[in-house]
């Protein structure tokens, strides 16, 4: 039996079973991949990296290049400065990228490897930038490292040339796909207004096949556009978890005005991001995007009958889930279990606003837990749909119920990655699968002569 | 990369310290430098010590595997293997003790401690492995006495596992640390003789797609059982009594070379290297173990077993030999002995090698890797994604073998994959296991999405954005 939960009562207090996050390492991995032509670094033994790599690829399946400072026991024992230094030596001659980002792991930063200083002690070619951040696996989940490295982009990269401010935004995407990034690009050009988006793995992770391979491919935000990020007149971060810190550096170092918002998933986060943008810059909402939005109404009611009052379980990556969450009570369902591995009180505090706010009571909501603790809640008392990552399968078979993959992993089915779930178009995707999902099981549990041509 | 690797005439590796780990056959050069720890800075595509420690024990079914560190570690090895089970599915369940700073700081031995104690408490297991990873290595937890004191306590079995990813000599260690885990485990109490049987214990096998449920009906037509296996489908009542088998197979050489010689040594039982990938692998490996029992109805019935299946699936390898006939392979994987057992194969479809490379073999390995391949062939170790690129592309090759991380790589070069690791799907092993290797070779290589490359594309090539 594929059931990590015994019968009976059982105390589960400390360590954690079946995990809803990773290390940090692997989010630093990731956002550094969201810039051009950058090598990721991984300081530490070749283990993580190959790791974080491996899972990267299985999620995104694409190749997920980075490098390893391969840490033995001399290393570990003396530091790992020259491992580090010849890395960067090495990059440099074998891979060629313009950008080094390097990320530490559990075991340089229990050693204690001053990173900053071995690169300052490093050779780095003219024209060529290696940053670092500290990503300590022991510390937050793979959420933290990706906001740490967002952050090391603004504290190495970012620079304000003078007072006044370019008519241009800074978006940063938080822990999304490239579909996502993509989208997002899409929507604020739509608007007209210039936009600085960093990291960007859109054409990085999502890059087309053509006839000629490049290991650095168009996509990412290059240095000149993370730099002058510094100009720009406003910051959204989208995602408080995983954008918020980058852009309260980039107020306080350049003084660029932070918005933070939540990611733009589902109606009312889109709104809020556009409205953000139209107050902001005074742009007109073109008729398209009125458009794409009024057909997510049009949807909304068309379809609303097949999910209204069903209860759901969400887990997954907390920005993911505040958003999800808030769209699953637009559309009727009932949040039922809300869980995130990652640590962080104010995601219970933002779950249990919205549900008060919409007379939803009863529900159980958790940061930093596991699906071991999720799975008993359904043991406990079941819900008809699942929302999360591929790691819901097991709970999803055991208990018989659709499960909807939405996030970080999805290691069992493709294509994700390049289909958004943000904005009126990502509305109108939810919106598809949570309604197949429940009438695919109506089909396959009606009897015959309660099976149905028309839905 | 170009401007960094403009010798393209010959194996010229793309930075000067890296050339001895890569030869071409027939050159007779001197040995290939391998078995070392990886260049720093380099994209290498081997994985740590705690990676082959876990690998190797992970499909003992029915123990708890407990990964003391921070979270990572347990995530990306949560039922990543496909390693099937008859019986119990506890081993698919990841568990951790969830290392936070304060643990660092003061030390995770009680941390450890109160995990073991929750975990038996829930789950009863026969046996709980214990893995050390890089930080409960470096900041010392003693996690030998940790575990002896949970043993007392509990009455049941916790082994420690020494797989510190910091230690050096990749995943080869880890397999060391497993098996110095499992030789633990199987030791007999003091006093307790157990009984020799005619069955075998199968070494090295971890029943990927059920590979070791066909070797085992196959050993059953000859009448012959097995034992256990270590360690696919393995339980640990069934571990313990690996003494009472006549004779250890050993399949992968990597791992279990040195519990199959311990083994020989303690409990006085042979051993033998078998080989199931490829058809004449494994006709050859079936000879073999009937000529142990010395006994004229298992020879009888392992000829006729082969007789049968050799029959049964060469009408179906012909039809892929004739597609697949003069197209050009490269292999890039794990261990050695998979590398050569899937030169053969390949041969036996008519194809030809170009590049064969691992990231863990050793010196005598590759000797005989070099021994059977064409001259010219690309031999490597350790090999990094801008070396594999170079060679693919300077190769022409049109299909690559490999594992999870080679895959996108082959696919971004118009090249196609098979993969021979962790995530196959399908037995490759035994004869069945050929024809559906032979038919996964096919399938990528002559697959029509291919042509679809070299199609005019409206509005010229665009990268993205």
């Amino acid at each position: 039996m594929l059931d990590c939960v015994p019968e009976g009562h059982v105390q589960h207090t400390v360590g954690k079973i079946n995990p809803a996050k990773t290390c940090q390492p692997i989010g630093a991995m990731y956002a550094a991949l969201g810039i051009h032509a950058c090598l990721p670094h991984s300081h530490g033994s070749q283990g993580c990296c190959a790791y974080h790599r491996m899972h990267l690829t299985r999620h995104f399946r694409e190749q997920v290049l980075a490098s390893s400072s391969s840490f033995t026991e001399g290393a570990s024992v003396f530091g790992g400065a020259s491992n580090l230094k010849t890395s960067i030596k090495n990059i440099f001659k074998i891979y060629n990228p313009d950008v080094i980002a390097i990320h530490t792991t559990c075991l340089s930063e229990t050693i204690g490897d001053d990173v900053s200083t071995i690169i300052k002690q490093s050779e780095i070619p003219e024209g060529k930038v290696v940053i670092h951040t500290n990503t300590p696996s022991y510390v937050g989940s793979h959420i933290t490292g990706f906001s740490n490295m967002c952050k090391s982009m603004v504290s190495y990269l970012a620079q304000a040339d003078g007072e006044t401010k370019k008519e241009q935004v800074n978006v940063i995407p938080g822990f999304t796909n490239p579909g996502d990034m993509r989208e997002i690009r899409r929507i604020v050009s739509a608007l007209g207004i210039k936009l600085i988006m960093f990291p960007d793995t859109s054409g990085v992770l999502d890059a087309p096949l053509t006839n000629k391979y490049q290991m650095y491919p168009d996509g990412g935000a290059t240095v000149a556009e993370i730099r002058d990020s510094g100009n720009s007149e406003l910051t959204i971060a989208l995602g408080s978890f995983a954008s918020n810190a980058a852009a309260d550096l980039l107020q306080e170092k350049c003084g660029v005005t932070g918005i933070p918002l939540k990611l733009p998933i589902g109606l009312k986060a889109t709104d809020d991001f556009i409205m953000a943008l139209k107050d902001w810059f005074g742009v007109e909402i073109p008729r398209d995007l009125a458009v794409e939005r009024g057909q997510v109404i049009d949807t909304l009611i068309d379809t609303h009958f097949h999910y209204q009052g069903k209860s759901v379980a969400i887990f997954g990556d907390p920005d993911h889930v505040i958003a999800m969450t808030e769209f699953a009570i637009t559309m009727g369902l009932v949040p039922k279990y809300v869980l995130t591995g990652t640590p962080g009180k104010e995601f219970e505090a933002t779950i249990q606003k919205m549900l008060d706010d919409a007379g939803i009571t009863g529900s159980k909501i958790k940061a930093e837990g596991d699906l071991f603790e999720l799975h008993e809640w359904i043991r406990e008392e079941k819900v008809d749909l699942l929302i999360g990552t591929s790691y819901g399968k097991y709970i999803a078979r055991k208990e018989d119920i659709p499960l909807v993959r939405f996030g970080f992993p999805i290691l069992d089915r493709a294509i994700h990655p390049l289909m958004p779930v943000v904005g009126y178009r990502g509305c109108l995707r939810l919106i598809e699968q949570i309604s197949d999902a429940l009438l695919e099981r109506r089909d396959r549990d009606a009897l015959d002569e309660d099976f149905e041509l028309i839905l | 990369m170009e401007e960094s690797c403009t010798l393209a005439n010959s194996a010229t590796a793309c930075i000067a310290e890296r050339q001895d780990s890569i030869q071409t056959a027939g050159t007779g050069r001197t040995r290939i430098h391998c078995t070392t720890d990886s260049l720093a800075g380099s994209v290498s595509q081997r994985a740590c010590v705690f990676c082959g420690a876990r690998v190797v024990l992970n499909p003992v079914t029915d123990a708890v595997h407990l990964v003391h560190g921070p979270i990572g570690c347990a995530t990306y090895t949560m039922d990543i293997r496909g390693s099937l089970s008859s019986g119990s599915e506890l081993f698919r369940t990841s568990f951790s003790t969830d290392m936070k700073e304060k643990d660092v700081i003061f030390g995770g031995e009680k941390k450890l401690a109160a995990c073991i104690d929750e975990l038996v408490a829930k789950y009863h297991p026969p046996a709980i492995f214990v893995y050390a990873t890089c930080v409960s290595g470096m900041i010392g937890d003693d996690i030998v006495a940790v575990c002896k004191a949970a043993s007392a306590r509990h009455h049941t079995e916790v082994i420690p596992v020494e797989s510190s990813g910091f230690i050096s000599g990749n995943k080869v260690v880890g397999y060391r640390a497993a098996a110095e885990a499992l030789l633990t485990l199987i030791r007999p109490k003091e006093g307790e003789i157990i009984e020799k049987t005619r069955k075998v214990n199968f070494l090295g096998e971890y029943n990927l797609a059920g590979e070791m449920w066909l070797a085992r009906r196959y050993l059953a037509e000859m009448g012959i059982e097995i034992n256990v296996a270590f360690t696919g489908d393995s339980t640990v009542a069934a571990l313990k009594k690996a003494p009472s088998a006549c004779l250890n197979l050993v399949q992968c050489t990597g791992s279990m070379h040195w519990v199959a010689s311990n083994l020989e040594r303690t409990f006085g039982t042979p051993y033998m290297d078998v080989n199931f990938f490829g058809p004449e692998n494994t006709a050859e490996s079936l000879r073999r173990i009937a000529a142990f029992y010395n006994d004229p109805a298992i020879t009888e019935r392992t000829e006729a077993l082969i007789a049968r299946e050799m029959k049964r699936i060469r009408p179906e390898i012909e039809k892929y030999r004739a597609k697949l006939r003069g197209k050009r392979a490269a292999i890039y994987l794990g261990g050695a002995y998979k590398a050569i057992a899937i030169i053969r194969q390949l041969r036996g479809l008519g194809m030809e090698i170009v590049l064969s490379g691992t990231q863990t073999g050793n010196v005598d390995e590759y000797e005989n890797m070099s021994r059977i391949l064409s001259e010219g062939t690309i031999i490597i170790d350790d090999a990094n994604p801008a070396e594999l690129e170079k060679f693919l592309l300077e190769k022409h090759v049109d299909v690559m073998i490999g594992g999870v991380k080679e895959r996108f790589l082959a696919y971004k070069l118009g090249i196609g994959f098979v993969d021979h690791n962790h995530d196959r799907k399908d037995g490759l092993s035994g004869f069945s296991g050929a024809v559906r290797f032979a038919r996964e070779v096919y399938v990528t290589t002559c697959s029509p999405v291919w042509k679809c490359l070299h199609t005019p594309v409206p509005g010229g090539n665009t990268h993205g954005q």
